[in-house]
């Protein structure tokens, strides 16, 4: 598909980039509201034209596993689910991250705990960053606020992911997924070829030639000394992430007296609440996360020095803010508002509570 | 046609577990009184009968009996 | 006898006029396997290594280990191989089989990993006849963590956490998980082998081979199963356990080809899967 302009939801949007973007394999399990990422891609058959596998496994687990096991083999492999499935992954996440496989995982998420609602939510920030999972681990988790960032962030999840031989998260929601918008498509990028997997991933498994010594994948060391010379690797390479791999956008924020900070759906509800508050003549500007971890500590704490206040916009009962007040080291007044369960907020009601919380 | 046998045992790396012992056709097989480095009774040979029909060798969970044979 | 030795030793056999019948294949890597004396993992290991080599495969082969006693199996064969999750190998293998279908793949999981905490994984890869091998370590106990209870420990065997035997009225039956995948379209070969004799183990490397020559002419999913011991777990000689295995195991996992060619064999039907052996009681 070259650039074009078309109308898409945001999973299905997800579901093309994979496509477009030399994806090898993906393995799926249906749960609302992201059903729609592997029915389009059993729609587009793209085992027809550029050879990538679609399979539906039996379970969140089985598909997360179907992961593990074709991304060990240095290929392109994706996944897709919804709150309560990414739960079931973290088994296979933090395995993944301990056997250093790339690969991709989005979560469209909703309203939780337990089966919750299959509305929009932010609620699993501390699940995604915080380590879902055993074991001290990371995964690179980017935030999209519009379709177009669905789709872009696929390419880009595959650079990382094979730049740090670690996975990628996209962390979405069910308005993101659901709502339609356009969006530019990019040209194709051809699935790798041998000669190019084996260059891209020498580490991998795919048969062992006479020429190198066989490849394992696994997560296990039972030396107390070498599963911490592991562990020190593993936190130099997120140190190395935070260093080098943060993104985020900053809107107003230059002569702001106040900020907003907010990813995904929330920030652009932030941003109307924004210019809504500009219209009254209050001076806010908007901090706008894109990776979650690597999480934009510096900046968001030099921008803290120069405003009165930060209100954090979050679809949760407040997890972000830990970050933020982190970042921040609490040296400005920071608070919260969130609506959860499914509800989103409105500008409106972003704007009362910085009115009522920060300004007030 | 008889067959005459050898075997060569890893003794080192026998862990004396003793399963070739009883499927030895020609009873040429017993654990040793000594031990190995790693405190095994490791199997040996205790007489010439050995016909290299490898039946010990099958059942060696190490891999440490290697077989030959020639014909006499 | 240091390595050198050996090697003298086989080199001096040779000159005298001997050919070599069997030694261990290159397959296997000259690391030291973890098992237990006496343990079927080691020979079941050998057979699986010695077909790869005998196939010639070893450069396109990638096996999946499982959690248990043989969770360490990547380091024995010198072929890829990936580490799953408890009881996940089969889904491992369906996405290493199916995104490099040039490759044979095979798992390599023991009675709790397959037949208890991997059963959705193992049954939904049989039943989707995806195009692998998958060896199935069965000794009725799990022996890594300790010898617990397993999906397969016989009724009123003793484990640590049966110490009074298995009782039906409080643990349920014994899964007989191979009859049980027998019965799924999408299983090709199904059979139940076992590794304690010279002549068991002839036959059990003959099914593997046929498990991996079936995977060569992408016939769908071969399972084989190894009846085992863990002289450990049962707390008797090796030699003792191998007795107790054909006393006890045997008539209720009895040994031979369940499905030959996707069809169940003639005198063998899925009636073995309501328990028509007599489950008897660890001694």
């Amino acid at each position: 598909m070259a650039r074009e302009l078309k109308l898409m939801k945001g999973n299905e949007a997800i579901a093309r980039a994979m496509i477009a973007s030399g994806a090898d394999g993906y393995f799926g399990y249906p749960i609302t509201p992201q059903s729609e990422v592997m029915e389009t891609l059993m729609a587009e058959k793209p085992w027809e034209t550029t050879g990538m596998v679609v399979l539906q496994a039996e379970s969140e687990m089985a598909s997360i596993n179907m992961v593990y096991g074709g991304a060990a083999t240095g290929k392109k492999v994706a996944t897709s689910s919804s709150s309560p499935g990414i739960s079931l992954m973290q088994e296979g996440l933090t395995y993944l991250a301990g056997a250093e496989i790339p690969c991709l995982v989005v979560n469209v998420m909703r309203g939780g705990p337990g089966l919750g609602t299959i509305q929009p939510s932010q609620s699993d920030y501390f699940q995604s960053v915080k380590g879902g999972g055993h074991g001290d681990y990371q995964l690179y988790t980017l935030a999209p606020a519009s379709v177009q960032e669905m789709y872009d962030f696929v390419f880009d999840a595959w650079d990382i992911a094979f730049k740090y031989r670690n996975p990628v998260l996209i962390l979405s929601d069910g308005a993101i997924g659901q709502c339609m918008e356009k969006l530019y498509t990019r040209d194709n990028v051809a699935r790798w070829t041998e000669e190019e997997r084996r260059a891209n991933a020498p580490w991998a498994t795919w048969g062992k030639p006479a020429t190198r010594p066989h490849n394992i994948i696994t997560s296990l060391e039972l030396d107390s000394a070498r599963q911490e010379v592991f562990n020190l690797k593993l936190q130099k390479k997120y140190a190395e992430m935070k260093e080098k791999e943060v993104r985020y956008e900053m809107l107003n924020c230059e002569d702001a007296d106040y900020i907003i900070v907010a990813y995904g759906s929330s920030s652009r509800i932030a941003m109307k609440a924004m210019q809504m508050a500009r219209e009254k003549g209050i001076k806010v500007g908007l901090f706008r996360l894109i990776t979650l971890f690597p999480f934009p500590s510096k900046q968001l704490a030099e921008v803290a020095k120069r405003v009165k206040g930060i209100l954090c916009v979050e679809m949760s009962a407040g997890q972000m803010i830990e970050d933020v007040k982190l970042a921040t080291e609490c040296g400005v007044k920071t608070e919260h508002f969130g609506r959860f369960g499914g509800i989103i907020p409105t500008p409106g009601e972003v704007l009362e509570a910085l009115e009522n919380k920060i300004i007030k | 046609m008889a067959f005459k046998g050898q075997i060569v045992i890893d003794t080192e790396h026998c862990k004396g577990c003793g399963v070739c012992v009883p499927v030895c056709p020609m009873k040429c097989i017993e654990l040793s009184k000594e031990v190995n480095g790693k405190g095994y009774n490791f199997t040996h040979t205790v007489n010439d009968n050995c016909i290299g029909c490898a039946s010990c060798a099958m059942v060696c969970p190490d891999g440490v009996i290697s077989v030959y044979k020639k014909k006499i | 006898m240091a390595n050198t030795d050996i090697e003298a030793r086989k080199q001096e056999l040779l000159n005298e006029g001997y050919e070599q019948v069997y030694t261990k294949t290159k397959v296997l890597t000259d690391t030291v396997m973890h098992y237990c004396p006496g343990c079927g993992h080691g020979t079941t290991h050998r057979l699986v290594a010695e077909v790869i080599d005998e196939m010639g495969i070893q450069d396109k082969t990638v096996g999946v280990s499982p959690v248990g006693c043989s969770v360490m199996a990547y380091n024995y064969f010198d072929v890829d191989f990936q580490e799953a999750a408890h009881g996940r190998a089969p889904a491992l293998a369906t996405a290493i089989k199916r995104l490099n279908p040039d490759t044979f793949v095979f798992t390599y999981q023991g009675d709790g990993d397959l037949a208890a905490i991997g059963t959705a994984e193992t049954i939904h890869a049989c039943n989707r006849g995806e195009n692998i091998t998958m060896i199935f370590v069965n000794n009725g106990i799990y022996g890594m963590t300790g010898g617990q209870m397993a999906p397969t420990t016989l009724v009123g065997m003793k484990s640590a956490t049966t110490p009074y035997g298995r009782r039906v009225d409080l643990n349920g039956y014994p899964l007989r998980i191979t009859e049980l995948i027998s019965t799924l379209p999408g299983t090709y070969y199904v059979t139940r082998q076992s590794v304690q004799t010279p002549a068991a183990v002839r036959k059990a490397k003959a099914a593997i081979r046929q498990a991996f020559e079936n995977q060569k002419l992408k016939k769908g999913l071969s399972f084989v199963e190894i009846l085992s011991n863990c002289n450990s777990g049962w707390k008797m000689t090796p030699v003792a356990a191998n007795k107790w295995m054909e006393d006890n195991m045997m008539p209720n996992y009895p040994v031979g080809d369940i499905k030959v060619d996707g069809k169940l064999v003639d005198n063998v039907d899925v009636s073995r899967l309501a328990l028509d052996h007599p489950l008897t009681v660890m001694q």
